[in-house]
């Protein structure tokens, strides 16, 4: 990223502050009964570390730093693999009244498959 | 020129990833359009991570001859990292949810600290803000890694008791302020100051061995029911880290997502502390348990216990019943039966809504998902402010597994530690069943004037084994279950 003008002082913090604002925003239209798969979703967002990780190994140049680097990009990786996985089966469980006939034998079938492995 | 390339590659990615994060959140705001919301936000971070190589083409000339093994080792992490999270978020059971949002959380945590870390035993960050901000980055990111870990072992059984001793925290207070002696000493060194006795690499591992034990600190006095705060928390900590990290590494689609999760996770904080009516501080230094007792003699009644089969059988022949899910419900896994019950009686005429108060469980929305995962539509499914009033017209309020949550205390007695906190009204049916495992108090340890309430029963048992009695009950009316 060295080609680009880089990050400091007042333009880093009004990044972060329109950040923020703009989470603050998006979370706060969240309906209570999703908070839980949004809690998951805005856990596997921040896995993107794993991109900070791998700048991080592929920059070592010590055995110490190698093995540092390794861990940060086997942490970010399963922070968001793992964030993914369980998000994405929540939120395919919520359905309306509407949708039961069609979805009910599905719905029911998954869970309860899941339970036993 | 042509080196430009993989430079501009790597910054469109992350564009494109930051953007996908934001409208893939956005639209997780409704159940429709939210597996959706998470399907772009995955895309998001797949163009992230497949750019990420690229940074093989920019490295610098101390790295060069390791490349090649470091590429090796980057394929192996994202693979084992990868594939070991992907296959226990598959196969977790749905109760185990917040043990696993937890663990995840702690990684995140942990990833951005060990970033810090190489950037400051390799000496790559330069100048006081660069430092200071890495330091800060490390902090809160090794606190989020054992903090979230001992979160995990709470919730998941390994740690059963939140440890209190006396004098806990004034000597957790010394190890953060031990903890901001070293960073203050680690800048000062890395400005050129002269260190007496401690070279550099010593002092950042003791900087990192602080942070990580006062994460432990912290955590372990923590009770259960408070889990809802400490796990937003630590989303929020771990997203900040992040964040911060990613100014360290002039990466603004780290920092866009760090700093996007930590105002989510913020909110989410605030949110929770309000259901509790207590502030975030209360709940992370205060012991909740050791607040002045209440008096047993101001409460009159007894506890009634009913047969399961009976107190099914009055529900069968009521008109509404609304019915309040806690904890406890996770615990004997009766999500299940309880929509069958559910379906039971819904099929004899009656009209059923769930009522799910925001900390219920032990993470936000906990409920909320169980019962998704039994089936259950989720336009019968109520939150605290919309169903309240309700509880007047209902012939039967369910208790499953909950307690501190509809303890009337909350609205009447000043002296209670749960004052002020808004509950369900579950007292306001006209006939309440509270299922039980047993006489036991609830988490906030003091009496629930529900229970000895003249239109209030007890069944006592496991959740599950008492709703397969209720509906075995309800089946041998006889009644035909499809009329």
């Amino acid at each position: 990223m060295q080609f680009a003008t880089s990050i400091s002082g007042f333009v880093a913090i009004y990044i972060f502050m329109l950040a923020a604002f703009a989470g603050w925003v998006i979370i706060g239209h969240v309906p209570a009964i999703l908070h839980t798969p949004l809690m998951s979703g805005s856990n596997f967002v921040h896995g993107i570390v794993v991109v900070g990780g791998m700048f991080a190994l592929l920059n070592a140049s010590t055995v110490q730093e190698q093995a540092i680097g390794f861990f940060a990009v086997l942490l970010g990786a399963g922070n968001a693999a793992g964030g993914y996985a369980v998000t994405d089966r929540m939120l395919a469980m919520f359905q309306t009244s509407g949708h039961q006939t069609k979805h009910a034998k599905h719905g029911h079938a998954k869970p309860s498959h899941r339970k036993k492995s | 020129m042509l080196t430009m390339i993989p430079q501009l590659t790597i910054g469109a990615a992350d564009l494109a990833a930051a953007f996908l994060f934001m409208y893939g959140l956005k639209r997780m705001s409704s159940p429709v359009t939210a597996p959706s919301g998470i399907f772009v936000a995955g895309v998001g971070m797949l163009v992230a991570v497949l750019a990420s190589f690229l940074y093989a083409f920019s490295v610098g000339a101390a790295a060069k001859p390791h490349l090649m093994v470091n590429l090796a080792l980057a394929v192996i992490a994202l693979v084992v990292g990868a594939g070991a999270a992907w296959w226990s978020g598959k196969k977790v059971a749905m109760t185990s949810m917040p043990q696993m949002v937890a663990l995840y959380n702690g990684m995140g945590g942990g990833a951005a600290g060990a970033i810090a870390a190489v950037e400051l035993l390799g000496n790559k960050a330069d100048g006081v803000t660069q430092i200071v901000v890495t330091l800060m980055g490390a902090l809160i990111g090794a606190v989020s890694l054992s903090g979230s870990l001992i979160a995990w072992a709470k919730l998941d059984g390994v740690i059963k008791r939140p440890l209190r001793v006396r004098g806990q925290q004034a000597f957790n207070a010394m190890v953060m302020l031990a903890t901001l002696a070293i960073g203050g000493t680690v800048v000062f060194a890395a400005l050129g100051g002269a260190v007496p006795l401690l070279a550099m690499p010593t002092l950042i591992y003791l900087f990192f061995a602080c942070a990580l034990v006062f994460g432990v600190l912290m955590t372990l006095p923590i009770g259960g029911a408070d889990m809802p705060v400490v796990i937003s928390i630590y989303n929020a900590f771990t997203g900040l880290a992040v964040g911060l990290e990613g100014f360290v590494l002039q990466n603004p689609a780290l920092m866009i997502a760090g700093m996007v999760v930590g105002a989510a996770g913020l909110l989410l904080t605030l949110l929770m502390a309000k259901a509790m009516n207590r502030s975030v501080g209360n709940v992370l230094f205060t012991n909740f348990g050791s607040i002045a007792k209440q008096k047993h003699g101001d409460i009159k009644g007894s506890l009634k216990p009913v047969e399961a089969g009976d107190a099914g059988i009055f529900m069968r022949y009521a008109k509404e019943v609304i019915i309040v899910p806690g904890y406890g419900l996770a615990v004997a896994q009766g999500q299940q039966k309880l929509y069958e019950f559910v379906k039971l009686l819904q099929s004899a005429g009656v009209t059923v809504k769930f009522a799910i108060h925001p900390v219920a469980g032990r993470m936000p929305g906990q409920m909320d998902v169980l019962l998704a995962e039994a089936g259950v539509p989720y336009d019968l499914i109520f939150q605290l402010e919309d169903i309240n009033d309700e509880f007047a017209n209902a012939d039967v309020a369910l208790v499953i597994g909950a307690n501190d949550v509809v303890n009337p205390a909350a609205r009447t007695d000043k002296s209670s530690p749960i004052f002020g906190m808004p509950i369900l009204n579950a007292d306001h049916a006209k006939k309440v069943y509270v299922v039980k495992r047993g006489q036991g108090k609830g988490y906030a340890d003091i009496v629930n004037a529900l229970f000895y309430g003249d239109n209030c029963d007890m069944v006592y048992g496991d959740a599950q084994a008492v709703l397969v009695k209720m509906i075995e009950a309800v089946r041998g009316l006889g009644l035909s279950a499809a009329a």
